[in-house]
Protein backbone atom coordinates (compact mmCIF):
# COMPACT_ATOMS: atom_id res chain seq x y z
CA UNK A 1 0.00 0.00 0.00
CA UNK A 2 1.34 3.37 -1.03
CA UNK A 3 0.84 5.50 2.08
CA UNK A 4 2.93 8.41 0.77
CA UNK A 5 0.68 8.75 -2.24
CA UNK A 6 -2.41 8.61 -0.07
CA UNK A 7 -1.06 11.35 2.18
CA UNK A 8 -0.30 13.44 -0.86
CA UNK A 9 -3.74 13.25 -2.44
CA UNK A 10 -6.05 13.07 0.57
CA UNK A 11 -6.68 16.86 0.71
CA UNK A 12 -8.33 16.56 -2.70
CA UNK A 13 -10.54 13.79 -1.38
CA UNK A 14 -11.51 15.88 1.62
CA UNK A 15 -12.50 18.73 -0.67
CA UNK A 16 -14.49 16.29 -2.81
CA UNK A 17 -16.20 14.94 0.31
CA UNK A 18 -17.62 18.40 0.94
CA UNK A 19 -19.07 18.39 -2.56
CA UNK A 20 -20.63 14.98 -1.85
CA UNK A 21 -22.09 16.33 1.41
CA UNK A 22 -23.45 19.46 -0.27
CA UNK A 23 -24.94 17.35 -3.06
CA UNK A 24 -26.51 15.02 -0.50
CA UNK A 25 -28.03 17.84 1.52
CA UNK A 26 -29.51 19.63 -1.50
CA UNK A 27 -30.74 16.37 -3.00
CA UNK A 28 -32.32 15.35 0.29
CA UNK A 29 -34.17 18.68 0.56
CA UNK A 30 -35.46 18.45 -3.00
CA UNK A 31 -36.29 14.78 -2.49
CA UNK A 32 -38.33 15.57 0.62
CA UNK A 33 -40.23 18.29 -1.23
CA UNK A 34 -40.95 15.97 -4.19
CA UNK A 35 -41.78 13.11 -1.83
CA UNK A 36 -44.24 15.22 0.15
CA UNK A 37 -45.94 16.47 -3.00
CA UNK A 38 -45.92 12.95 -4.44
CA UNK A 39 -47.48 11.48 -1.31
CA UNK A 40 -50.09 14.25 -1.21
CA UNK A 41 -50.93 13.51 -4.86
CA UNK A 42 -51.15 9.76 -4.25
CA UNK A 43 -53.51 10.29 -1.32
CA UNK A 44 -55.57 12.97 -3.05
CA UNK A 45 -59.32 12.91 -3.51
CA UNK A 46 -58.83 13.60 -7.21
CA UNK A 47 -58.26 10.62 -9.47
CA UNK A 48 -56.09 12.66 -11.86
CA UNK A 49 -53.66 13.57 -9.07
CA UNK A 50 -53.63 10.01 -7.79
CA UNK A 51 -52.77 8.79 -11.27
CA UNK A 52 -50.01 11.39 -11.70
CA UNK A 53 -48.55 10.49 -8.32
CA UNK A 54 -48.57 6.79 -9.12
CA UNK A 55 -47.04 7.41 -12.56
CA UNK A 56 -44.28 9.53 -11.01
CA UNK A 57 -43.35 6.77 -8.57
CA UNK A 58 -43.57 4.01 -11.15
CA UNK A 59 -41.52 5.73 -13.84
CA UNK A 60 -38.79 7.14 -11.60
CA UNK A 61 -38.43 3.96 -9.58
CA UNK A 62 -38.71 1.81 -12.69
CA UNK A 63 -35.78 3.26 -14.64
CA UNK A 64 -32.12 3.70 -13.68
CA UNK A 65 -31.23 6.94 -11.94
CA UNK A 66 -28.19 7.16 -14.20
CA UNK A 67 -30.40 7.28 -17.30
CA UNK A 68 -32.61 9.91 -15.66
CA UNK A 69 -29.53 12.03 -15.03
CA UNK A 70 -28.38 11.62 -18.62
CA UNK A 71 -31.79 12.57 -19.99
CA UNK A 72 -31.77 15.73 -17.89
CA UNK A 73 -28.15 16.73 -18.43
CA UNK A 74 -27.50 15.67 -22.03
CA UNK A 75 -31.07 15.66 -23.35
CA UNK A 76 -32.24 18.76 -21.47
CA UNK A 77 -30.74 21.29 -23.89
CA UNK A 78 -32.82 19.78 -26.72
CA UNK A 79 -36.01 20.73 -24.91
CA UNK A 80 -34.68 24.05 -23.65
CA UNK A 81 -33.34 23.04 -20.24
CA UNK A 82 -29.74 24.20 -19.80
CA UNK A 83 -28.18 23.09 -16.52
CA UNK A 84 -24.60 22.75 -15.38
CA UNK A 85 -23.55 19.32 -14.15
CA UNK A 86 -23.99 20.10 -10.46
CA UNK A 87 -27.48 21.53 -10.93
CA UNK A 88 -28.47 18.60 -13.13
CA UNK A 89 -27.13 16.25 -10.47
CA UNK A 90 -29.12 17.81 -7.66
CA UNK A 91 -32.34 18.07 -9.67
CA UNK A 92 -32.05 14.63 -11.27
CA UNK A 93 -31.16 12.82 -8.04
CA UNK A 94 -33.67 14.88 -6.04
CA UNK A 95 -36.58 13.97 -8.28
CA UNK A 96 -35.44 10.35 -8.25
CA UNK A 97 -35.13 10.23 -4.47
CA UNK A 98 -38.53 11.93 -4.23
CA UNK A 99 -40.15 8.94 -5.91
CA UNK A 100 -38.80 6.61 -3.21
CA UNK A 101 -39.69 9.08 -0.45
CA UNK A 102 -43.23 9.39 -1.82
CA UNK A 103 -43.79 5.75 -0.96
CA UNK A 104 -42.18 6.12 2.46
CA UNK A 105 -44.29 9.13 3.39
CA UNK A 106 -47.46 7.65 1.96
CA UNK A 107 -46.83 4.41 3.81
CA UNK A 108 -46.45 6.22 7.12
CA UNK A 109 -49.64 8.24 6.58
CA UNK A 110 -51.83 5.28 5.68
CA UNK A 111 -50.43 3.37 8.65
CA UNK A 112 -52.22 5.79 10.99
CA UNK A 113 -55.50 4.37 12.23
CA UNK A 114 -58.58 5.65 10.41
CA UNK A 115 -60.29 6.22 13.74
CA UNK A 116 -57.86 9.08 14.40
CA UNK A 117 -59.27 11.10 11.54
CA UNK A 118 -62.83 10.17 12.38
CA UNK A 119 -62.33 11.17 16.00
CA UNK A 120 -60.75 14.48 14.97
CA UNK A 121 -63.63 15.22 12.63
CA UNK A 122 -66.13 14.34 15.33
CA UNK A 123 -64.42 16.82 17.65
CA UNK A 124 -65.10 19.53 15.10
CA UNK A 125 -61.75 19.77 13.25
CA UNK A 126 -61.94 20.42 9.51
CA UNK A 127 -60.48 17.85 7.12
CA UNK A 128 -57.31 19.87 6.67
CA UNK A 129 -56.95 20.48 10.40
CA UNK A 130 -57.35 16.77 11.08
CA UNK A 131 -54.58 16.00 8.60
CA UNK A 132 -52.29 18.74 9.81
CA UNK A 133 -52.81 18.47 13.57
CA UNK A 134 -53.64 14.82 14.13
CA UNK A 135 -52.50 12.59 11.28
CA UNK A 136 -49.21 14.16 10.20
CA UNK A 137 -47.65 14.52 13.66
CA UNK A 138 -48.22 10.81 14.25
CA UNK A 139 -47.13 9.80 10.76
CA UNK A 140 -43.95 11.88 11.07
CA UNK A 141 -42.78 9.61 13.88
CA UNK A 142 -43.18 6.55 11.70
CA UNK A 143 -41.35 8.20 8.80
CA UNK A 144 -38.04 8.93 10.48
CA UNK A 145 -36.50 5.50 10.23
CA UNK A 146 -37.55 4.62 6.66
CA UNK A 147 -36.62 8.10 5.47
CA UNK A 148 -33.23 7.42 7.05
CA UNK A 149 -32.92 4.40 4.76
CA UNK A 150 -33.85 6.60 1.80
CA UNK A 151 -31.21 9.08 2.90
CA UNK A 152 -28.56 6.38 3.14
CA UNK A 153 -29.37 5.26 -0.42
CA UNK A 154 -29.39 8.83 -1.61
CA UNK A 155 -25.89 9.53 -0.28
CA UNK A 156 -24.54 6.52 -2.14
CA UNK A 157 -26.51 7.51 -5.24
CA UNK A 158 -24.71 10.87 -5.37
CA UNK A 159 -21.77 8.86 -6.75
CA UNK A 160 -23.68 8.71 -10.04
CA UNK A 161 -22.97 12.35 -10.81
CA UNK A 162 -19.36 11.27 -11.35
CA UNK A 163 -20.65 10.09 -14.73
CA UNK A 164 -21.52 13.68 -15.69
CA UNK A 165 -18.17 14.91 -14.34
CA UNK A 166 -19.18 16.58 -11.09
CA UNK A 167 -16.00 16.60 -9.03
CA UNK A 168 -17.25 14.72 -5.96
CA UNK A 169 -15.74 11.75 -4.14
CA UNK A 170 -16.27 9.03 -6.71
CA UNK A 171 -15.17 11.23 -9.60
CA UNK A 172 -12.06 12.19 -7.66
CA UNK A 173 -11.30 8.54 -6.92
CA UNK A 174 -11.86 7.64 -10.55
CA UNK A 175 -9.57 10.40 -11.74
CA UNK A 176 -6.77 9.42 -9.37
CA UNK A 177 -7.15 5.74 -10.21
CA UNK A 178 -6.66 6.77 -13.82
CA UNK A 179 -3.57 8.87 -13.14
CA UNK A 180 -1.86 6.78 -10.44
CA UNK A 181 -3.00 3.20 -11.22
CA UNK A 182 -3.56 2.67 -7.50
CA UNK A 183 -7.21 1.59 -7.39
CA UNK A 184 -7.07 0.10 -3.91
CA UNK A 185 -5.55 3.15 -2.23
CA UNK A 186 -7.98 5.51 -3.92
CA UNK A 187 -10.92 3.29 -3.07
CA UNK A 188 -9.77 3.26 0.54
CA UNK A 189 -9.61 7.06 0.71
CA UNK A 190 -13.01 7.61 -0.89
CA UNK A 191 -14.60 4.62 0.83
CA UNK A 192 -13.60 5.71 4.31
CA UNK A 193 -15.00 9.17 3.70
CA UNK A 194 -18.28 7.74 2.40
CA UNK A 195 -18.55 5.47 5.40
CA UNK A 196 -17.89 8.34 7.79
CA UNK A 197 -20.62 10.41 6.14
CA UNK A 198 -23.06 7.50 6.18
CA UNK A 199 -22.20 6.59 9.76
CA UNK A 200 -22.72 10.14 11.02
CA UNK A 201 -26.00 10.49 9.15
CA UNK A 202 -27.12 7.08 10.43
CA UNK A 203 -26.40 8.11 14.03
CA UNK A 204 -28.26 11.38 13.45
CA UNK A 205 -31.29 9.53 12.14
CA UNK A 206 -31.21 7.09 15.07
CA UNK A 207 -31.00 10.03 17.51
CA UNK A 208 -33.93 11.78 15.83
CA UNK A 209 -35.91 8.55 15.81
CA UNK A 210 -35.42 8.12 19.56
CA UNK A 211 -36.25 11.76 20.13
CA UNK A 212 -39.62 11.65 18.37
CA UNK A 213 -40.88 8.43 19.93
CA UNK A 214 -43.42 8.96 22.69
CA UNK A 215 -42.63 5.95 24.81
CA UNK B 1 -32.37 21.42 -31.74
CA UNK B 2 -35.85 19.93 -31.66
CA UNK B 3 -36.84 16.35 -31.10
CA UNK B 4 -36.91 13.78 -33.84
CA UNK B 5 -37.92 10.28 -32.82
CA UNK B 6 -38.12 9.06 -36.44
CA UNK B 7 -34.37 8.45 -36.33
CA UNK B 8 -34.76 5.62 -33.81
CA UNK B 9 -35.55 2.62 -36.10
CA UNK B 10 -32.25 3.07 -37.95
CA UNK B 11 -30.26 2.34 -34.79
CA UNK B 12 -32.63 -0.13 -33.23
CA UNK B 13 -30.34 -3.12 -33.80
CA UNK B 14 -27.57 -1.56 -31.67
CA UNK B 15 -30.02 -0.73 -28.91
CA UNK B 16 -31.58 -4.19 -28.97
CA UNK B 17 -28.14 -5.77 -28.69
CA UNK B 18 -27.64 -3.58 -25.63
CA UNK B 19 -30.94 -4.81 -24.22
CA UNK B 20 -29.69 -8.37 -24.66
CA UNK B 21 -26.50 -7.58 -22.77
CA UNK B 22 -28.39 -5.83 -19.99
CA UNK B 23 -30.68 -8.83 -19.54
CA UNK B 24 -27.74 -11.25 -19.67
CA UNK B 25 -25.67 -9.29 -17.16
CA UNK B 26 -28.66 -8.87 -14.85
CA UNK B 27 -29.46 -12.59 -14.89
CA UNK B 28 -25.82 -13.63 -14.36
CA UNK B 29 -25.30 -11.11 -11.56
CA UNK B 30 -28.62 -12.09 -9.99
CA UNK B 31 -27.60 -15.75 -9.87
CA UNK B 32 -24.21 -14.84 -8.42
CA UNK B 33 -25.82 -12.58 -5.83
CA UNK B 34 -28.27 -15.30 -4.85
CA UNK B 35 -25.67 -18.05 -4.40
CA UNK B 36 -23.24 -15.56 -2.87
CA UNK B 37 -25.95 -14.31 -0.53
CA UNK B 38 -26.57 -17.81 0.80
CA UNK B 39 -22.84 -18.47 1.28
CA UNK B 40 -22.30 -15.09 2.96
CA UNK B 41 -25.27 -15.67 5.23
CA UNK B 42 -24.00 -19.08 6.33
CA UNK B 43 -20.54 -17.64 7.00
CA UNK B 44 -21.98 -14.70 8.93
CA UNK B 45 -24.07 -17.00 11.11
CA UNK B 46 -22.05 -20.19 11.52
CA UNK B 47 -18.38 -19.61 10.67
CA UNK B 48 -15.83 -19.39 13.49
CA UNK B 49 -15.17 -15.94 14.94
CA UNK B 50 -11.87 -15.49 13.08
CA UNK B 51 -13.53 -15.96 9.70
CA UNK B 52 -16.66 -14.05 10.64
CA UNK B 53 -15.05 -10.80 11.70
CA UNK B 54 -13.10 -9.90 8.54
CA UNK B 55 -16.18 -10.97 6.71
CA UNK B 56 -18.37 -8.52 8.53
CA UNK B 57 -15.89 -5.79 7.71
CA UNK B 58 -16.23 -6.61 4.01
CA UNK B 59 -20.00 -6.60 4.33
CA UNK B 60 -19.88 -3.26 6.06
CA UNK B 61 -17.67 -1.77 3.34
CA UNK B 62 -19.94 -3.05 0.60
CA UNK B 63 -23.01 -1.57 2.24
CA UNK B 64 -21.38 1.72 3.15
CA UNK B 65 -19.88 2.74 -0.18
CA UNK B 66 -21.44 3.45 -3.57
CA UNK B 67 -21.65 0.64 -6.10
CA UNK B 68 -19.99 2.80 -8.74
CA UNK B 69 -16.90 3.14 -6.56
CA UNK B 70 -16.87 -0.61 -5.95
CA UNK B 71 -17.03 -1.26 -9.68
CA UNK B 72 -13.98 0.95 -10.23
CA UNK B 73 -12.14 -0.93 -7.48
CA UNK B 74 -12.97 -4.35 -8.87
CA UNK B 75 -12.32 -3.49 -12.50
CA UNK B 76 -9.07 -1.59 -12.04
CA UNK B 77 -8.02 -3.49 -8.94
CA UNK B 78 -8.13 -6.84 -10.71
CA UNK B 79 -6.04 -5.39 -13.52
CA UNK B 80 -3.53 -4.15 -10.95
CA UNK B 81 -3.02 -7.59 -9.46
CA UNK B 82 -2.61 -9.02 -12.92
CA UNK B 83 -6.07 -10.43 -13.56
CA UNK B 84 -7.19 -8.89 -16.82
CA UNK B 85 -10.87 -9.74 -17.01
CA UNK B 86 -13.19 -8.50 -19.73
CA UNK B 87 -15.20 -5.51 -18.48
CA UNK B 88 -18.47 -7.40 -18.50
CA UNK B 89 -17.09 -10.11 -16.23
CA UNK B 90 -15.83 -7.47 -13.81
CA UNK B 91 -19.26 -5.86 -14.02
CA UNK B 92 -21.05 -9.11 -13.23
CA UNK B 93 -18.70 -9.81 -10.31
CA UNK B 94 -19.15 -6.27 -8.97
CA UNK B 95 -22.93 -6.26 -9.25
CA UNK B 96 -23.14 -9.85 -8.00
CA UNK B 97 -21.02 -9.25 -4.89
CA UNK B 98 -22.72 -5.96 -4.08
CA UNK B 99 -26.17 -7.52 -4.13
CA UNK B 100 -24.95 -10.74 -2.49
CA UNK B 101 -24.25 -8.64 0.59
CA UNK B 102 -27.77 -7.20 0.57
CA UNK B 103 -29.28 -10.64 -0.08
CA UNK B 104 -27.18 -12.08 2.72
CA UNK B 105 -28.78 -9.68 5.20
CA UNK B 106 -32.22 -10.91 4.17
CA UNK B 107 -31.23 -14.58 4.21
CA UNK B 108 -29.61 -14.27 7.66
CA UNK B 109 -32.83 -12.89 9.09
CA UNK B 110 -34.79 -15.67 7.39
CA UNK B 111 -32.48 -18.44 8.62
CA UNK B 112 -32.81 -17.14 12.17
CA UNK B 113 -36.58 -17.06 11.71
CA UNK B 114 -36.77 -20.76 10.81
CA UNK B 115 -37.96 -22.64 13.87
CA UNK B 116 -35.14 -24.12 15.97
CA UNK B 117 -37.06 -27.37 16.14
CA UNK B 118 -36.38 -27.90 12.44
CA UNK B 119 -32.65 -28.09 13.00
CA UNK B 120 -33.09 -30.21 16.13
CA UNK B 121 -35.43 -32.60 14.35
CA UNK B 122 -33.04 -32.96 11.44
CA UNK B 123 -30.14 -33.64 13.80
CA UNK B 124 -32.22 -36.21 15.65
CA UNK B 125 -32.94 -37.95 12.36
CA UNK B 126 -29.21 -38.34 11.85
CA UNK B 127 -28.36 -35.40 9.59
CA UNK B 128 -25.05 -33.68 10.19
CA UNK B 129 -25.18 -29.95 10.97
CA UNK B 130 -24.19 -29.08 7.40
CA UNK B 131 -26.77 -31.48 5.99
CA UNK B 132 -29.48 -30.09 8.22
CA UNK B 133 -28.61 -26.58 7.09
CA UNK B 134 -28.46 -27.48 3.43
CA UNK B 135 -31.49 -29.73 3.23
CA UNK B 136 -33.83 -28.46 5.91
CA UNK B 137 -33.14 -24.95 7.17
CA UNK B 138 -31.91 -23.09 4.09
CA UNK B 139 -34.67 -24.28 1.72
CA UNK B 140 -37.26 -22.95 4.16
CA UNK B 141 -35.39 -19.71 4.69
CA UNK B 142 -34.91 -19.13 0.97
CA UNK B 143 -38.61 -19.52 0.36
CA UNK B 144 -39.39 -16.84 2.90
CA UNK B 145 -36.96 -14.35 1.38
CA UNK B 146 -37.95 -14.70 -2.25
CA UNK B 147 -40.25 -11.65 -2.28
CA UNK B 148 -37.73 -9.19 -0.78
CA UNK B 149 -34.93 -10.69 -2.88
CA UNK B 150 -37.12 -10.01 -5.91
CA UNK B 151 -37.02 -6.33 -4.98
CA UNK B 152 -33.24 -6.50 -4.77
CA UNK B 153 -33.10 -8.06 -8.22
CA UNK B 154 -35.18 -5.24 -9.66
CA UNK B 155 -32.75 -2.81 -8.05
CA UNK B 156 -29.94 -4.83 -9.62
CA UNK B 157 -31.44 -4.38 -13.07
CA UNK B 158 -31.42 -0.62 -12.63
CA UNK B 159 -27.93 -0.60 -11.17
CA UNK B 160 -26.67 -2.66 -14.10
CA UNK B 161 -26.68 0.68 -15.96
CA UNK B 162 -23.60 1.58 -13.91
CA UNK B 163 -21.40 -0.98 -15.63
CA UNK B 164 -21.57 1.24 -18.72
CA UNK B 165 -19.06 3.42 -16.88
CA UNK B 166 -16.40 0.68 -16.96
CA UNK B 167 -17.11 0.12 -20.64
CA UNK B 168 -19.59 -2.74 -20.83
CA UNK B 169 -21.72 -2.32 -23.95
CA UNK B 170 -25.06 -2.88 -22.31
CA UNK B 171 -28.15 -0.79 -22.90
CA UNK B 172 -26.86 2.47 -21.44
CA UNK B 173 -23.53 2.40 -23.23
CA UNK B 174 -25.22 1.31 -26.47
CA UNK B 175 -27.45 4.36 -26.20
CA UNK B 176 -24.36 6.48 -25.55
CA UNK B 177 -22.64 5.06 -28.62
CA UNK B 178 -25.63 5.82 -30.83
CA UNK B 179 -25.83 9.32 -29.35
CA UNK B 180 -22.16 9.77 -30.24
CA UNK B 181 -23.13 9.24 -33.88
CA UNK B 182 -26.46 11.04 -33.98
CA UNK B 183 -26.15 13.80 -31.34
CA UNK B 184 -29.67 12.96 -30.20
CA UNK B 185 -29.29 12.31 -26.44
CA UNK B 186 -32.88 13.01 -25.46
CA UNK B 187 -34.43 10.56 -27.92
CA UNK B 188 -32.08 7.67 -27.25
CA UNK B 189 -31.89 8.01 -23.48
CA UNK B 190 -35.69 8.09 -23.39
CA UNK B 191 -35.67 4.96 -25.53
CA UNK B 192 -33.20 3.29 -23.17
CA UNK B 193 -35.33 4.32 -20.20
CA UNK B 194 -38.39 2.82 -21.90
CA UNK B 195 -36.58 -0.49 -22.36
CA UNK B 196 -35.47 -0.54 -18.72
CA UNK B 197 -39.02 0.22 -17.70
CA UNK B 198 -40.40 -2.66 -19.74
CA UNK B 199 -37.81 -5.13 -18.40
CA UNK B 200 -38.64 -3.85 -14.93
CA UNK B 201 -42.36 -4.49 -15.49
CA UNK B 202 -41.60 -8.00 -16.72
CA UNK B 203 -39.55 -8.70 -13.59
CA UNK B 204 -42.35 -7.40 -11.37
CA UNK B 205 -44.77 -9.68 -13.20
CA UNK B 206 -42.52 -12.71 -12.69
CA UNK B 207 -42.07 -11.76 -9.04
CA UNK B 208 -45.86 -11.65 -8.53
CA UNK B 209 -46.21 -15.05 -10.21
CA UNK B 210 -43.58 -16.60 -7.98
CA UNK B 211 -45.04 -15.04 -4.86
CA UNK B 212 -48.47 -16.39 -5.68
CA UNK B 213 -47.05 -19.82 -6.30
CA UNK B 214 -45.24 -19.88 -2.98
CA UNK B 215 -48.27 -18.71 -1.06
CA UNK B 216 -50.50 -21.40 -2.58
CA UNK B 217 -48.15 -24.25 -1.74
CA UNK B 218 -48.04 -23.20 1.89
Amino acid sequence: MDIDLMLKVYPFFLEAAWVTILLSVLTAILGLICGTLGAAARLSRFAVLRFLGAAYVSVFRGTPALIQLFILYFGGPQIGIQLDAFEAGVIGLGINAGAYMTETIRGAIIAIDKGQREAARTLGLSGWQATYRVILPQAARLMVRPLGVNLNMLIKATALVAAIAVVELTYTAQRYIGSTYKPFEMFLLAGVLYMIIIYVVGRGVAWLDRKVQIT
Amino acid sequence: MGLDFSIIPKYMDIILLGVGWTVGITVAAALLSFVGGIIFAVIALYAPWLVRQPFRLIEWVFMGTPLLLQLFLIYFGLVQIGIDLPAFVAGIIGLGLHFAVYNSELIQTAILAVDKGQMEAARTLGCSRAQALRKVVIPQAVRAVIPPIGNNMIALLKDSALVSVIGVSELTLSAQRVIGKTYRPFEFYILAAAFYYVINLCMEWVQRKIERRISISR
